[in-house]
This record gives structure tokens, C-alpha cells and sequence, in this order.
């Protein structure tokens, strides 16, 4: 599947990457180095734009005294780590069941109509993968660019944030739809006052809350 | 602790450390599995071993499941396992289903049809239909190396090859990168495999994923005669199964034997056997105006009786090579004493060490299975790993149990373990520099290129007066472990098949002009020159391209014969096919030319040869046992010490793979040779 490119340049640490990595490392007990992996490679993965080449793998490898195939064997085990070069801006698309069954069939022909193939990097440096649930099923369909979250997508919403990202415009994380994070919509919102929540604290039959028919 | 359960309804009791798979075994009853291997960890992937226990919600598997996890039942009943129910039956059939959604069922064409473990288990757990319309996935092969042919789609993910490489081989090379139905076995970006105990992995791969390169669609299990010998590669004696198909032998396989090499071989022993068939002599020759010429048996003997006769019987030497058998070296000290001389000497690399301290100075005497108990051991002047991959995998084992301090003096070479290096020169073997303290079972190992040095027996004198020290000889333990490579050696120093005076050493025969005429008994590593040579042997090396008079002989698949390993353990070599063309066994070559001299030795047919043998030494007579003795002469052998020279220690062996006339035949062995000089010169 994957193969993993060389890059030109020798990879080392950055002088605050080294400073991150030995922070790491020193959560896990001596001779058990090798258990911080996964935040080294991360660590590794944003130094080198977005993704692992061979030597970044060689170097990890000797960093953290293990064999290259178990480093290897890490990096290619999680989607978070790429092992090709990525666009600037990475878009990791959720296609697990809440997700399509919100439409993330139709945001992934889009993707694939403006960026391309999964896993090619665009002329104007985008990319995009399909990857197993994001976490946030409550706001299918999610995408992940880089850092953020990018919630209730409709089509044209993924459509305007890839217009904005090719005109240089700031791209708004969160949620698409008239919400608060995973809140109901705003139109739909109802504030209680204090009687009514004492009231329904009267009511309650068993322990916990419950709503009572409005 | 032992604790009683009911298995399939009968009462047993176990020792509560054992796994339910085990205690199974126990029983005789048999479970199926992939993934266990019962010298590997256990990794319980494949679903295959699983057993019904009453009171579990579901079956378990046994492999991973511990007596001690059983619970008895709500009124105290023993705990019950079932391993005979439908339920069982079931799981059984549906893992084994889940097994074979992806394999290609390429039985046909595939090497491992007939001794495939899918194959037989999918007889009693296999449907006799797909029920999936879905495309199979397709997995490309990977190049590992000369050795090991891949075809990764049959791979069942049972990751034995790679708890093998990581635990036994000790080179972490293996890996399973990608996940779920990605998952692929493959090297670090396809690097060829570097390990020389690699070809155990084709053996353990459950399917046919992992099958042997060289014999690639050469025959069918069922087609090959099994003949039981050893392996004469390296000192240790491995025991093997020679699988021949008329008159050629189609594999090598290893034999399970829990003293010396539990089930793994080296690849050497492995893969050698394409050299058995290549560079054969299978017809005598005699040198005519510079150049060998094929002649006739008689024509030969005829020459070779004629040059007898006209040679002083003080200047006929023989020199006994590093494969010949006990009973060809006790018939050819027979023949050379016949004749009149005493100048044999079976130690063709120049060793030093004889058998005049006894039998003890020149064993591995806390056996191969007794590293098991050492808590220190002390390499000297030795390269386990290149000398016998076995019995370094055997030191890895303890190690990798904890509480052993392994010292090396000598090269420092990855020896797929850790240890504290302490010098190179015999100056360092002293107690001051060693931090032996608190080890009680302490294995004093010395490599044999250790007597290579004029110091050699000083280095001895020196490290059995650090094993008195320690403690390290006892009425229990005797730790004083001399390595050899050569499977003839210690067999040789019994027979004492040395030279009565130091000028008649192997090397000085060689050279010197004293010695007209040498015989070489399949003795290849050793240049002689200014003196007429016989060579009696099987393959056109060194020894027969410079010999005036070639003999062509047997090989070890070809001749019965007994053989001491480095432990001084009597084993014996069985015939599993017969010498090529007009070769003969060596025994008989040997007889035949004591008759033509009128000479004669009086035995007409092998066993007579063995009982002669065992006659006169009696040591021959137990296969499997070993003679234990004790030091002699000890003090005279102290009176040398001190005179350690500061010289550091060297390894002979510089190229694992092309070590004898055999391996140097074998392509496949050049091949590999060949890999690795490429991954040194790589890596600088
Ligand atoms: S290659 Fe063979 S031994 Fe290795 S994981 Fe696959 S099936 Fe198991
Ligand atoms: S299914 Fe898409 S985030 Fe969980
Ligand atoms: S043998 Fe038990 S899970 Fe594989």
C-alpha cells in the first residue's frame, strides 16, 4: 500500500522538537524508552510538514534505540501518521457509519472532483484521505484539516472552505450548522427558568433527570 | 501449586502454571492452533485453540488461558472444560472461516501442500463452501533474502516468523506493518533477512507464506524417504531429518531434540545440501604432466600402493579433515600405523589442543541444555553466533530470562544478546577485571581458534584456575566449556588421533619436506606442499584440485558414522542416499588400500568397523551419552601459566556461510554470502 518516499535532507530534531522529545521520554521508566513512540513520531510528522519519510523513520529508530521495522510497524498502524507527503492543508475525511449515513459519500466525491486522488498531494497543496470515525459522530459528517474539526458539513460548506483555502482566506473550525459545538441548533434551544427546573426536579421518579412532557 | 479440573467430564490435576493448551497436550488431547508455538510468547491471534469452559460466556482461548483462571463452580464443583462439544465445534469452524476469507486455497501450486497445518485442520474445521462473494485481497511478495520465498497472500497473520526473528533469532528484522485487512509480514522496507538461524521460520509458518526458496517446487512431502541423522556443519551436532527423493536429497530438516538443538537448525545445516549434488568427485584421478585425468579404481590403488612402497614409512603422513566420521579416523590411525607411521593429526587449522588433560579440557562440559542453568558466562576468544547460531540461541534463551551476566573477552561482534566487554587479549582473563561475585553457575566458554595461539594452553591453564576460583568446578558443575566448530574434533582428540611428536603437527606436515607423502582424509582447509597428496574425500575443493591421487568418497548424507559434538556426546550419522558415480564410502577406501599394501585390515564389512572401534574405545558405544570425565595432569598444565601474551584475540571464521568444501559447493550458500558482504559493505 503505502510505500514510504525518501527525503532529500538528513532529519534531525529542531532544537525545541529535542527539547519536546526528551520531555517524552523521561514519562516512561529507563530501558522502556521506546514507549514514547508515538508522541515522537508525531513530534517528527509536524517538524517534516505532515508525514514520516524513511530516514525520519532511521532516525527515530536510533533516537529511540528500537529496530526500524518496530518503528515502522507504529507508523503504519495509525492513519494519523503519513508516510507520503501531504498538502499544506490535509483534509482527513470520517467515512464510518454515522458520518455516511450524513452524507460523507457526497463531501468524498467532492474531494475527490476538486483535490484528486486520495493520498496526492493537489497542485495548490491540498490532500485528503478517508479515515475511520473521527470521534464526534454528534456532528456528522466531520472532516479533520490539519489541526481542527469541521462540523455538519453540507456539500457547499466543504465547497466554500476549499474555495477560502485556495484564496488564502481563514477557514472558520467548528460546527457548520447554527450551533454550539454538539448543542442542539439554536433555533431548537430552550432555556428553562429556575421554576420549571425545580419543578421537574419534583417530579422525578427515579434518580437522575427527567424531562418532563412540555 | 497443582489443581484439579474436569476435562471433557474425567478428573485430571496439573501444576497451576500451565496454560489450559498445555494441560491439554498433557492429556493427549488435541487442539488446533495456528498461533502457539510452545517455544515462542504466546501471542493468541488465530482463534483455532478454542476450548468450551463451563461458566465462561463464550469459549476462550486456550493458549492464552491460565489454569490458575479457572473458578471452581457456584457449589464448589471442580472447574470443567469441554473440548469435544458442538459449541467447540462450531467456534472452531467459524474461526477457521475467517481464516480462509482471504487465503487463496492455492493447495496445488503451493510448496507447503502436504504438511500444511491449514490443510490438515481445514479437513476437520473447513466448510466445504464459501459463503463470501467478496474479491479476496491480494498481498504482493516480498524479497526477504536467497532463502526464504514469500507469498504473502497465503499469510494467516499468525506472526510466528515474527516472534521468532525478535525472540529466538534475536535480530528484530520481521514485522507486521498496516492494520486489519492491510496487515501485511514484511521486512523494513523489503531488506533482505540477515539472521543465520532464518530458514526456522519456513518451518513454523503454519501455511504456506513462508516456504524454502532453494527448493522451490522440487518435490512433495509425501514423495521424500526421511532418514534421521546429525548435521556436521558445526561442532554442536544438530540433529536433523535428510529428506531425499531418489538419489538426491531434496531438503534438510531439523529433528527435535531438547539437548541440543531443540527444534531450530542453522541455515548452514539448512540449506547446504544443493552443495552435496555440486563439485562432486565421483571417479578416482590421478595427476599425469600437471593435470588431473579420470582412471579406474584399479588404476588408481595401483599407483598408490606403487608410491607406498617406494615411500619411507617415516615419511607418510595423514591429516584427518573436519567431517569424517570416528570410525574412518580410528580405520585411517589403523592403516598409518600398519604402515608404520605415527604422523596423523586431525587438527587441520593448527590447534594446539590435545587430549593429555583429559577428557574434560577439550567438552563443553556444562552441555549445550545446561546454559539453561548458568547465571554468568564468560565468552573467550569466541563468536558464538558464527560458530554455532544454535548454541548462541540457546545462551539468548537464558538470557532473555533475566539474571545472567554474559562477559565477552575478545572481538566485540553483535551477538544477539547484551554483554560487558572486558578486553581483547588473554591479559584480561583475570578475576579482578570480571565481576564474577555471587554467580555460582558460571560457564567459562572458550572458542576453539582460541588454541590456534602459541599461548592457547596458558589461556586454558588460566581460565580452569579462574573456574576452580569461582566455583565453577564441582561434583555438580563443571564449567570450563571449550566450543568447537568442527564436527570431527572432539571425536578425533578420543581417538587420539594426534601426532606423537610436535614437528608432525597438521600444518607443520603440511609444509615440511620431511613427509613425502600425505594422505587427506576430506581435509580441505590445508595447503601441502613439496610432498605427493592422496585425497580421500567427497568434493573437488582445495584438498582434491592439488592432490595427485583423488579417491572420491561419501559425504555425510551418504555414510553411517559415529560423530562426537562439541558436548563429547556419542550421535550417529545415518545414509539417506548412496555416494555419486564411482564414489565409495571412505571406510571401504581406506580398507581396500590397507589390502593392496598387505597391510590388511580385517574387517570386511561396517559393522565389524564399528565393533573395532568400540573395542578399542569404548567411549563409542552409547549413542546419545556423554562420557563424563574429569581433569588430568592439572598441575602440569599450571606449571604453563603466565605466559599470556598480549596479542588480541581473532575469529577464523570470517564468511559464516562458506566455512567447509560442502558449503563452498553450494550456490546457495554463495548466494547468501554474497547478501551479506552487500549489507556490510552498506553499512560500512
Ligand atoms: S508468514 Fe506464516 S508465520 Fe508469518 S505471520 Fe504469516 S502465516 Fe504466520
Ligand atoms: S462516524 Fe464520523 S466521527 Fe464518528
Ligand atoms: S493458538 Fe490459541 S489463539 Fe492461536
Amino acid at each position: 500500500m503505502t510505500e514510504n518516499k525518501k527525503n532529500n535532507n538528513n532529519f534531525s530534531f529542531t532544537k525545541e522538537n529535542l527539547l519536546l522529545a526528551e520531555r517524552e521520554l523521561k514519562k516512561y521508566p529507563k530501558g522502556r524508552e521506546g514507549s514514547a513512540i508515538i508522541s515522537i513520531l508525531w513530534i517528527a510528522q509536524r517538524q517534516n510538514k505532515g508525514w514520516l519519510s524513511s530516514d525520519i523513520i532511521d532516525y527515530i529508530a536510533k533516537f529511540l534505540d528500537l529496530p526500524q521495522i518496530r518503528v515502522m510497524e507504529i507508523a503504519t498502524f495509525y492513519t494519523m501518521f503519513n508516510l507520503n507527503p501531504v498538502g499544506a492543508h490535509h483534509f482527513q475525511i470520517c467515512g464510518t457509519t454515522p458520518c455516511m449515513l450524513s452524507g460523507s459519500e457526497k463531501l468524498k466525491s467532492l474531494l475527490y472532483e476538486e483535490i484528486g486522488e486520495q493520498s496526492s498531494v493537489s497542485k495548490d497543496n491540498l490532500s485528503w484521505v478517508e479515515v475511520e470515525c473521527l470521534g464526534a459522530c454528534c456532528n456528522a459528517p466531520v472532516i479533520q484539516i490539519n489541526d481542527d474539526y469541521y462540523e455538519d458539513l453540507a456539500v457547499t460548506d466543504l465547497k466554500n472552505i476549499i474555495d477560502d483555502l485556495r484564496n488564502k482566506k481563514e477557514i472558520k473550525p467548528g460546527s457548520y450548522k447554527d450551533r454550539l459545538s454538539s448543542a442542539p441548533d439554536n433555533k431548537n434551544i430552550q432555556i428553562l427558568t429556575e421554576d420549571e427546573i425545580e419543578e421537574i426536579a419534583k417530579n422525578r421518579t427515579k434518580p437522575g433527570l427527567e424531562a418532563k412532557n412540555a | 501449586m497443582s489443581k484439579k479440573i474436569l476435562i471433557n467430564g474425567r478428573e485430571y490435576e496439573f501444576e497451576e502454571n500451565l496454560t489450559l493448551i498445555q494441560a491439554l497436550e498433557l492429556t493427549d488431547i488435541e487442539v488446533p492452533r495456528f498461533c502457539y508455538h510452545d517455544k515462542l510468547s504466546i501471542a493468541g491471534n488465530c482463534r483455532m485453540c478454542l476450548v468450551e469452559v463451563k461458566g465462561a460466556p463464550k469459549p476462550v482461548a486456550s493458549c492464552h488461558f491460565s489454569l490458575s483462571d479457572l473458578r471452581p463452580g457456584p457449589n464448589g464443583e471442580l472447574p470443567e472444560v469441554l473440548t469435544n462439544t458442538d459449541q467447540v465445534h462450531n467456534a472452531r469452524k467459524g474461526a477457521m472461516e475467517f481464516l480462509l476469507v482471504n487465503h487463496p486455497l492455492d493447495c496445488p501450486i503451493c510448496d507447503q501442500g502436504g504438511e500444511c497445518d491449514l490443510q490438515d485442520q481445514a479437513l476437520h474445521y473447513g466448510i466445504n463452501k464459501s459463503r463470501y462473494k467478496e474479491n479476496k485481497r491480494a498481498v504482493d511478495n516480498k524479497n526477504i533474502g536467497p532463502l526464504v520465498k514469500t507469498t504473502m497472500t497465503r499469510c494467516i497473520h499468525c506472526t510466528r516468523c515474527v516472534r521468532f526473528t525478535s525472540e529466538v533469532a534475536g535480530t528484530e528484522e520481521l514485522g507486521a506493518i498496516h492494520r486489519g485487512e492491510n496487515m501485511e509480514i514484511t521486512t523494513y522496507l523489503e531488506k533482505g533477512m540477515s539472521s543465520e538461524l532464518q530458514g526456522n521460520i519456513i518451518d513454523l509458518c503454519p501455511v504456506g507464506a513462508l516456504t524454502s526458496k532453494p527448493y522451490e517446487y522440487h518435490a512433495r512431502p509425501w514423495e521424500l524417504r526421511k532418514t534421521e541423522s546429525i548435521d556436521v556443519m558445526d561442532g554442536i551436532g544438530s540433529n536433523i531429518r535428510i529428506d531425499s527423493k531418489g538419489s538426491e536429497v531434496m531438503r534438510i530438516m531439523p529433528r527435535y531434540n531438547e539437548e541440543i538443538n531443540e527444534e531450530w537448525i542453522s541455515d548452514k545445516t539448512r540449506f547446504i545440501w544443493d552443495g552435496l549434488k555440486t563439485q562432486r568427485i565421483d571417479t578416482p584421478y590421478i595427476r599425469e604432466n600437471g593435470k588431473l585425468i579420470a582412471v579406474s579404481w584399479d588404476r588408481a590403488l595401483t599407483l598408490l600402493t606403487k608410491l607406498i612402497k617406494k615411500t619411507d614409512p617415516g615419511r607418510i603422513g595423514a591429516i584427518a579433515g573436519d567431517m569424517v566420521s570416528a570410525e574412518e579416523m580410528f580405520l585411517m590411525k589403523k592403516l598409518m600405523e600398519k604402515i608404520g607411521s605415527n604422523k596423523y593429526d586431525c587438527r587441520q587449522d593448527g590447534s594446539i589442543l590435545g587430549n593429555q588433560y583429559g577428557r574434560s579440557s577439550y567438552i563443553f562440559n556444562p552441555t549445550i541444555a545446561g546454559i539453561e542453568n548458568a547465571d554468568a558466562i564468560v565468552i573467550i576468544g569466541s563468536n558464538p553466533r558464527m560458530e554455532s547460531p544454535v548454541l548462541n540461541a540457546r545462551i539468548r534463551k537464558r538470557w532473555l530470562t533475566g539474571n545472567l551476566n554474559i562477559y565477552v573477552v575478545g572481538q566485540e561482534h553483535d551477538l544477539t544478546y547484551d554483554y560487558t566487554f572486558i578486553g581483547d587479549s588473554p591479559k584480561s582473563i583475570n578475576l579482578k577485571n570480571i565481576p564474577l561475585n555471587g554467580s555460582k553457575n558460571i560457564i567459562w566458554l572458550l572458542g576453539d581458534d582460541v588454541f590456534l595461539r602459541d599461548d592457547g594452553m596458558d589461556i586454558l591453564s588460566q581460565v580452569i584456575d579462574c573456574a576452580e576460583k569461582t566455583g565453577a568446578i564441582r561434583d555438580d558443575w563443571n564449567g570450563v566449556a571449550v566450543l568447537h566448530k568442527y564436527a570431527s574434533r572432539v571425536a578425533g582428540l578420543d581417538l587420539d588421533f594426534l601426532p606423537q611428536d610436535e614437528k608432525h603437527t597438521a600444518q607443520k606436515m603440511a609444509s615440511s619436506s620431511e613427509i613425502e607423502l600425505l594422505f587427506l582424509l576430506d581435509a580441505d582447509e590445508i595447503d601441502a606442499k613439496n610432498k605427493h597428496t592422496v585425497y580421500i574425500g567427497s568434493h573437488g575443493d582445495r584438498g582434491a584440485t592439488n592432490a595427485d591421487i583423488v579417491l572420491p568418497g561419501a559425504c555425510y548424507t551418504e555414510k553411517n558414522g559415529l560423530y562426537m559434538n562439541t558436548e563429547g556426546r556419542l550421535q550417529e550419522t545415518n545414509r539417506a542416499v548412496f555416494p555419486p558415480g564411482d564414489a565409495r564410502d571412505n571406510w571401504k577406501i581406506i580398507v581396500e588400500i590397507s589390502k593392496r599394501v598387505k597391510k590388511s585390515l580385517n574387517y570386511t564389512n561396517f559393522e565389524d568397523v564399528r565393533a573395532g572401534l568400540r573395542k578399542e574405545y569404548p567411549i563409542f558405544t552409547n549413542i546419545n551419552h556423554i562420557e563424563s570425565d574429569t581433569f588430568q595432569c592439572l598441575d602440569q598444565l599450571s606449571d604453563q601459566k603466565q605466559k599470556l601474551n598480549g596479542d588480541a584475540f581473532s575469529n577464523t571464521i570470517t564468511d559464516y556461510y562458506l566455512t567447509n568444501s560442502i558449503a563452498r559447493s553450494s550456490k546457495v550458500m554463495g548466494e547468501c554470502s554474497m547478501q551479506k558482504n552487500s549489507i556490510e559493505i552498506k553499512n560500512g
